[in-house]
């Protein structure tokens, strides 16, 4: 019925088949519509790319390196397995590739204050990083159950300057906090820019927050070529809003035979009900600005996600997600908990890499794909992560005592000289 | 006779007008605190002097809202509310002989399919659909199915909105133009905002349609204000709030302050 309808529309800017487009209040139209006229006429001035580039290798420290994860491999079926190392990126995420360009894009329209959502707290970061680099002002919302896990990220967006509000509505993740970030910017829009996270939204942010990234992709591409010589035979990460994922996906879509591999959270399993798996148990609707999947229940009321991993705890993905799901361009997968992590400590200890929970999610998709692939196969995994701000989930997880009296100790070293 | 939906809001407002004075428009979400409570709560703004009713139709994730709506939306989400009860708050509106409209964002109309959707608001007495979050370029095939039944689709229109998306709006809405009259979220307001009017003489520019303004209007002198100028006033928050601190005595109490700013402003 309405899907047929909205179909008619998939020739629209902004959409993805019957996904994407534009559904937010009238105020924020015209906001939108500045956005997008930046950044288009952004990416077309060759001094806003030159400013961006000379930012990603200087300030970033682009490209990321490209590292052979052989011990790893070894798990996969012996598959030539590939690390895009994100994780290595300043302020430890890709996230900041993205906020640079819209940092530089709020700069252009001549807007002071940039706020953020943040639900791992790595985009949180990355905007109060950009802020302090380019002396704006910035708000970051976070659901309060994720400044309890992700409490180290909280720490270092204030000590970049950021406020940082705690989001107790809801189920207190990342859906409410982008409810109130929305809120924010409803009522503050001529002096602010929301810098939105991840590839969902209203247009044009999927298009743009993938332009961004699609560094990701590019810098993937050639150096595969380097390397094997060949195109992968896939390319993996793991799905929150989509992304890492659509930033690698982007250099690749364009070949056929280079496989698009997403993987979603799938929490304590989809058969409980506690996941945050939306291709494999949710269905397309609209949420926060975006046709697209999404948990919801049979009235249209958003069902609560979980995950062990706070940047994938999201009820909906990014639209451009949902048409390369449904038209069989990319496929998504589910992984639980327990399987991220042991995938997590398998990085750790074979690469030497602790990964983000969320990153965890597509090294234990990468497992499954190396065995399904064969021991010839290249794939490539967006390490999209560091696991740093991860330490003390890990620690509970795999029962590790953190000592809490490290500075009782070295009190009593000193005492003791 | 048997009265459409974009018919029974023509003539509300033009009822008002011929006593030269703006409706008084008033909005509770279905099923707050309960379904029960609800249908009493609608049935005190009928009899304090409401002209026109927006039914709120809850939703989990109400980007326009303050916190004191968000908190009613989560109580009824909690009680059970669904389309269903905002069918049956309908008809206890319409039964009372003042005009129902329905006020909702989009996912719910979407889920329950908007064919459906218009012909059950239709069959209950509805006269319209307020839609906060869905935009004209998205809402064709909404204001087709809401055309098929005679049901106003009712857009709104923001200060931010330039003069020619004003006029694309008016195009399409029926019923009556919602005048957002602040940039921000749905709440009570000390001062109601001073964008309000220039937003009003913007609008008339470009329509004949009757024009409401929301957003931020309490108490009966900032209703007054609005009403010198704007076709209709609405309040939300407000009624939320009166419920919450004094039940049906409560809500009638401030409907009668309200109609009584309105009726006085002229």
């Amino acid at each position: 019925m309405s899907t047929t309808q909205a179909n008619l529309q998939g020739d629209l800017p902004g959409h993805y088949g019957p996904y994407g487009g534009r559904f937010v209040p009238e105020a924020l139209t015209s906001a939108l519509d500045q956005l997008d006229a930046a950044f288009r006429a952004g990416v077309a001035d060759p001094e806003f790319i030159s400013r961006l580039v000379d930012l990603e290798r200087d300030y970033t420290g682009r490209p990321s390196p490209l590292t052979r994860a052989r011990r790893f491999g070894e798990h996969c079926a012996g598959a030539r397995i590939y690390f895009k190392r994100e994780d290595l990126n300043h302020t430890g995420s890709h996230k900041i590739n993205n906020v640079l360009g819209q940092a530089l894009l709020a700069q252009r329209m001549g807007k002071t204050r940039i706020i953020a959502e943040t639900g791992a707290g790595q985009h949180g970061v990355a905007t109060a990083t950009a802020a302090a680099l380019l002396g704006l002002q910035c708000t970051v919302y976070m659901g309060a159950e994720d400044t309890r896990r992700q409490a180290l990220n909280v720490a270092r967006m204030k000590i970049l300057g950021a406020e940082v509000v705690s989001v107790a509505t809801g189920n207190m993740t990342l859906k409410d906090a982008i409810n109130e970030a929305m809120r924010d910017w409803v009522a503050s829009v001529d002096s602010t820019h929301y810098v939105l996270g991840t590839v969902t939204g209203p247009a044009p942010f999927p298009e743009m927050v993938r332009h961004f990234h699609s560094v990701i992709g590019r810098e993937s591409r050639e150096q595969i070529f380097a390397v094997e010589g060949r195109l992968p035979d896939a390319v993996a990460a793991c799905v929150g809003g989509g992304s890492n994922a659509m930033g690698l996906f982007s250099g690749f879509i364009d070949d056929a035979n280079v496989q698009l591999r997403g993987y979603e959270a799938g929490g304590e399993g989809v058969e409980t009900g506690r996941h945050a798996a939306r291709f494999a148990a949710g269905t397309p609707g609209v949420l926060h600005g975006a046709r697209t999947y999404v948990m919801q229940d049979e009235w249209g009321q958003t069902v609560p996600s979980h995950s062990i991993s706070a940047g994938l705890d999201y009820p909906g993905v990014g639209p451009e997600h949902a048409w390369l799901h449904d038209t069989g361009r990319a496929i998504y997968e589910s992984v639980n908990d327990s399987e991220a992590m042991d995938a997590f400590a398998l990085c750790s200890r074979t690469e030497g890499i602790i990964p983000a929970i969320e990153t965890a999610h597509g090294l234990a998709g990468v497992i499954r794909l190396g065995k399904e692939l064969g021991p010839d196969s290249v794939i490539i995994l967006n390490l999209s992560g560091r696991g740093d701000k991860d330490v003390a989930t890990a620690a509970r997880w795999f029962g590790i005592e953190l000592e809490h009296s490290e500075f009782g100790a070295s009190i009593e070293l000193s005492e003791g000289r | 006779m048997n009265h459409t939906g974009v018919d029974l809001i023509g003539s509300v407002f033009a009822q008002a007008k011929s006593e030269n004075r703006a409706l008084l428009i008033g909005y509770l979400p279905a099923g707050f605190p309960t379904l029960g409570e609800s249908v009493a709560l609608v049935e005190a703004m009928c009899d304090g002097g409401v002209d026109l009713i927006e039914v709120g139709l809850p939703y989990s994730d109400p980007l326009m809202d303050g916190p004191v709506i968000q908190q009613a939306v989560d109580q009824a989400l909690g009680n059970g509310a669904t389309p269903q009860s905002v069918l049956t708050v309908v008809k206890a509106v319409a039964n009372r002989g003042v005009v129902p409209v329905v006020m909702s964002y989009w996912n719910p109309i979407e889920q329950f399919g908007i064919d459906a959707f218009a012909h059950e608001l239709q069959q209950a007495g509805g006269a319209g659909v307020i839609t906060p979050d869905l935009t004209i370029e998205e809402g064709q095939p909404w204001i087709a199915a809401a055309g098929g039944q005679d049901l106003a689709p009712i857009f709104l229109v923001a200060p931010s909105s330039t003069n020619e998306r004003i006029s694309r709006i008016c195009q399409v809405t029926q019923g009556f133009v919602y005048a957002a009259s602040t940039m921000g979220v749905t709440g009570a307001r000390d001062r109601v905002s001073n964008l309000a009017p220039e937003l009003v003489a913007r609008v008339r520019a470009s329509t004949d349609l009757p024009i409401a303004v929301g957003l931020g209007v309490s108490n009966g002198a900032q209703a007054a204000e609005i009403a010198k100028y704007a076709d209709g006033v609405i309040v939300g928050s407000a009624f939320v709030t009166a419920a919450n601190a004094g039940g049906v005595a409560g809500v009638r109490e401030l409907a009668r302050e309200l109609a009584g700013g309105v009726h006085r402003a002229r």
